[in-house]
């Protein structure tokens, strides 16, 4: 089972603080692997809050044919960031790990942020195509203020590895996963968590109906629906679907991946629109086992669990800064001098919604509405 | 020795020709006469024998002649009269004197066209090997990596949905306040929430008013106090007035086919029903014979049949192949959904079904345009039927597995498989392993299946098999009293017993469902089209149908 370790702060954080949280509860992955989504970046980002990053591993080949397509497709680089790399034995050094701020390419800079971010995914799609057969180029996320980075290995080495101690990179949300392998080659592309246009989800479990809903996600049309190197990808494209696509507010999509039953929708304010997605979005019900735990484009961070909580999660904290893990230890690690009793343990009507700033905790639940 | 030329019953069939033969023991009989009376087709008959003993008594040979005249069952030689093995000599005799034995070298087809006319049964495809859905496996269980669910412990909710599932993008709902409301006045195609296994269409007229009525008692306890949402179909033929007015409408589909039998009575019911029925559904064609219409033989056509029909007794109900007023698909499935919605002011779901085919994905596409269209049946090629040319039975029609899991792809390469569902119907339980073929089906892309012969089979103890035993339902002679209108024989039948069974048969496929869905880790929703799910030891049955190849 893999760990989740997620922070949203008022504040600039080190993505350390999700290491060290993830530390704590080793016995729950197995350290084979680390991701780690950075939103509301500070430090060497903090100028470029409005211009989009591109997050990627890659060779010396996947670099150059990365530089030529962005330069042939308009975009002007602003900032490359590259984690300085420490080598520490057992991880096996890539050629280049960077994170590069462009502007758009000029005729993109008045247009909408919805059409800028169809580029954005598409670009990233691109890219992603051109790089995926020879395994020269891995792209996690080409968007504002979001920075991706993903290595195989032990969560605190890799933390080393990335020379994420000393670094000033910095953010106000990170979300953190420790992964347990489950299949015997770990590829980058499977690892959480995953992104699409602003959202970003991890999941702690399995998806028990993962094949009809990527089968269904990849008939809405939207080009970003592909991947699926794990079936935890689906919950992050299902975010982007209701609350981007369809616009439902967020917790909707609690409604969405566990539906209740009639008898008990019939108690909610809202039952008659339930009845209809219930039926309309049959597919994306996941059945679980999982606990995800994501952000969306405004950087509300949230957690959900499966409809009967097969998963562990928790989320404590105090006013300005909130963690959201897998186990109580973790949250022990990132906030420490919290009121514990006010600790909570998402069941399995619950949503868990942290608005940015991390000012207050609101748990949604779904008999209510 | 005599010449063949000379031989009298040179052109008598022999006993070696007949499907079945039968074994009677001499020493066992008592000549109670039960066999002989109750024999459906009067294969067998009491016969005198004479019986000639040689006797000698004394030291020296003294041979002594004595005629005695014994009284036998005989087995007919005439092929109007052969045995069909259904076994009622063996059931009503009290000694276990008697009992039919099936004989794999018969020449029965060569035969069985005497005066120029093919061979008619009732039954199924006479094709005893094990079938591709009872080939399936499910081979993705839970283990470790997830918590498996647990049948006995778990809420699951083993439901599916008939109607037309309009696409998110299409639901009449706005956001206000945060919430979603829907948009008065908004037009939502009519969905139903229905237990997957269903039962398909078997006509009143096709089944003895006993058969039909225990079916329907078995699921309405099951709706009103098991709380499983099973509904029948009354296939072409009309339901009874008591139904059509009754609160019960609910629980049926009510079907249409090319000979609109008992739609005078529907129609002019209309006005004083009190519920709108579960469904209607436009029959196009039927697994078990392709390209044929319904057909009910003179036989069969008595008192209470003629009545609901609308027609007069003892002649032959033929429905026409096709629905003879329409020329093409656009007319027959647009036309036709549309006006029976209209009928319904668009409450009812309407969905056609047609037998398994090539063209049912060409079928499919069309229905996937129409927006009233509510679902798909497809009868695949195990499907049964009341009457039929054994040819068309036994050599037409296509397997069910591979059709549905074509159309379901389709329906997934566009974006379509929540908004069509489809229905998987012939040979669901065919083995005996209703929940395991009926899960199989929904991994494959069925929303539903629709289950015949196998109830008839479970619940009135039906003879049939593939074997080509009885299969006399086209004759209105059924033993077991389920396929006839003569009252001598439906009186056999206990319609709370079949309803009772009915509830049986149901409350165990629930049970075998939850087991087969627990381990794969659904409970909530129906995994449909849950493909990785299923593995077969078949390379090229996991090649066509898309599924792991194991062994
Ligand atoms: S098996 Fe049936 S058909 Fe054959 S003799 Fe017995 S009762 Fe008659
Ligand atoms: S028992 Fe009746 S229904 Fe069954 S095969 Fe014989 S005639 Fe047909």
């Amino acid at each position: 089972m893999c760990r989740l370790s997620a922070i949203t702060s008022s504040d600039y954080f080190s993505p350390m603080e999700n290491i060290h949280a993830l530390e704590t509860m080793k016995e729950g992955h197995d350290g084979s692997g680390l991701g780690l989504m950075l939103k509301d970046l500070g430090g060497p980002f903090a100028e470029f809050k409005s211009f989009p990053v591109l997050s990627a591993v890659c060779s010396n080949k996947g670099l150059r044919d990365l530089e030529e397509y962005m330069k042939a497709h308009g975009f002007k680089e602003k900032f490359t960031w590259a984690p300085s790399i420490k080598n520490v034995p057992g991880i096996e050094r890539r050629e280049h790990y960077i994170a590069k701020v462009y502007d758009y390419p000029e005729s993109y800079r008045d247009k909408p942020m919805g059409e800028k971010e169809d580029l954005l995914m598409n670009t990233r799609l691109a890219l992603r195509c051109m790089g995926e057969p020879d395994g020269s180029l891995f792209v996690f996320s080409f968007y504002p203020d979001v920075l991706t980075l993903k290595e195989v290995g032990d969560p605190l080495q890799v933390g080393e590895f990335f020379g994420l101690e000393k670094s000033d990179v910095k953010s106000k949300v990170v979300l953190a996963q420790g992964r347990q392998n489950t299949n015997y080659a770990i590829y980058l592309y499977a690892c959480h968590p995953f992104f699409i246009q602003g959202y970003g989800t991890m999941t702690n479990g399995e998806n028990t109906a993962f094949v009809p809903i990527r089968e269904f996600l990849m008939g809405r049309g939207n080009p970003g629906y592909m991947g699926y190197n794990s079936d935890s990808e689906v919950f992050t494209h299902i975010m982007h679907y209701t609350n981007r696509t369809l616009g439902y507010p967020l917790p909707y999509y609690k409604d969405i991946i566990t539906p209740m039953k009639d008898s008990e929708i019939a108690g909610r304010s809202d039952a008659p629109a339930l009845k209809l997605l219930k039926k309309s979005l049959r597919p994306l019900c996941i059945d679980g086992p999982n606990c995800v735990i994501g952000f969306t484009p405004d950087g509300t961070v949230f957690m959900v669990q499966d409809s009967k909580k097969l998963r562990p999660g928790i989320v404590g904290g105090k006013t300005g800064k909130y963690a959201l893990m897998s186990e109580v230890c973790g949250v022990d690690s990132a906030v420490p001098d919290r009121d514990k009793s006010t600790d909570i343990f998402p069941m399995k009507y619950d949503m868990v919604i942290i608005a940015p700033g991390a000012r207050e905790v609101k748990v949604w639940n779904q008999l209510h509405g | 020795m005599e010449s063949a030329a000379r031989l009298d019953q040179n052109h008598q069939l022999s006993i070696k020709e007949f499907p079945y033969i039968i074994k009677w023991r001499e020493d066992r009989c008592t000549r109670c006469g039960r066999c002989t009376a109750v024999c459906p087709v009067k294969a067998i008959e009491p016969a005198v024998n004479t019986q000639r003993t040689v006797t000698s008594e004394g030291s020296s040979p003294e041979p002594k002649v004595t005629r005695r005249l014994t009284h036998v069952v005989k087995q007919s030689m005439e092929i109007e009269r052969y045995c069909i093995g259904c076994g009622s000599c063996a059931l009503v005799c009290p000694t276990e004197a008697i009992f039919p034995e099936y004989n794999f070298q018969h020449k029965f087809y060569h035969f069985k066209n005497k005066g120029g006319i093919p061979y008619m049964r009732g039954g199924r495809r006479n094709d005893p090997s094990v079938s591709t859905l009872d080939k399936l496996k499910f081979t993705r269980i839970s283990m470790l990596t997830d918590p498996a669910l647990d049948a006995g412990r778990h809420e699951f909710r083993i439901r599916t949905l008939l109607g037309r599932n309009l696409p998110a993008e299409h639901l009449p709902i706005r956001v206000e306040g945060g919430k979603l409301i829907t948009i008065p006045g908004s037009f939502v195609p009519p969905v139903r929430e229905i237990y997957p296994i269903r039962i398909g269409s078997m006509s009143i007229g096709a089944l003895s008013p006993h058969m039909w009525e225990g079916l329907a008692m078995g699921i309405t306890y099951l709706n009103e106090v098991e709380g499983l949402p099973v509904v029948m179909c009354s296939g072409e033929g009309g339901l009874p007035p008591s139904i059509l007015k009754s609160r019960y409408l609910k629980y049926f589909i009510i079907q249409i086919a090319s000979g609109y039998f008992g739609w005078d009575e529907i129609i002019r019911a209309l006005p004083d029903m009190i519920e709108d029925p579960c469904a209607i559904e436009i029959k196009y064609g039927q697994g078990a014979k392709p390209g044929d219409g319904g057909l009910l033989q003179a036989y069969k056509v008595l008192g209470l049949i003629s009545k609901i029909r609308g027609v007069p007794q003892f002649i032959d109900l033929a429905s026409p192949p096709t629905h003879q007023t329409k020329y093409s698909i656009e007319e027959a499935v647009a036309k036709m959904i549309q006006s029976m919605s209209m009928a319904w002011g668009f409450r009812v779901p309407v969905y056609p079904k047609i037998s398994g085919t090539k063209t049912a994905r060409a079928v499919l596409n069309n229905l996937a345009r129409n927006p009233y269209a509510a679902a798909l049946c497809i009868d695949g090629e195990d499907g049964g039927t009341g009457a039929a040319y054994n040819v068309s039975m036994d050599k037409m029609g296509h397997p069910i597995a591979s059709n549905i899991r074509d159309c379901y792809l389709d329906l997934v390469k566009q974006g379509k498989q929540n908004e069509l569902p489809l229905i998987a119907a012939g040979g669901v339980g065919k083995g005996g392993n209703l929940a395991a073929n009926a899960a199989a089906l929904i991994m494959l892309g069925a929303s539903a299946v629709d289950i015949g012969k196998y109830i008839m089979q479970t619940a009135a103890g039906c003879f049939g098999d593939e074997y080509n035993r009885c299969n006399v339902c086209n004759l209105g002679k059924c033993p077991r009293g389920i396929t006839t209108q003569d009252p001598k024989l439906y009186r056999r039948l206990d319609p709370d017993k079949v309803a009772e069974r009915v509830v049986e048969v149901f409350k165990a496929a629930d049970v075998e469902l939850k087991k087969i869905f627990a381990p794969l880790g659904r409970s909530t929703e129906l995994p449909i089209g849950m493909s990785d799910a299923l593995g077969v030891a078949d390379k090229d049955i996991a090649d066509r149908l898309s599924i792991s190849y194991v062994c």
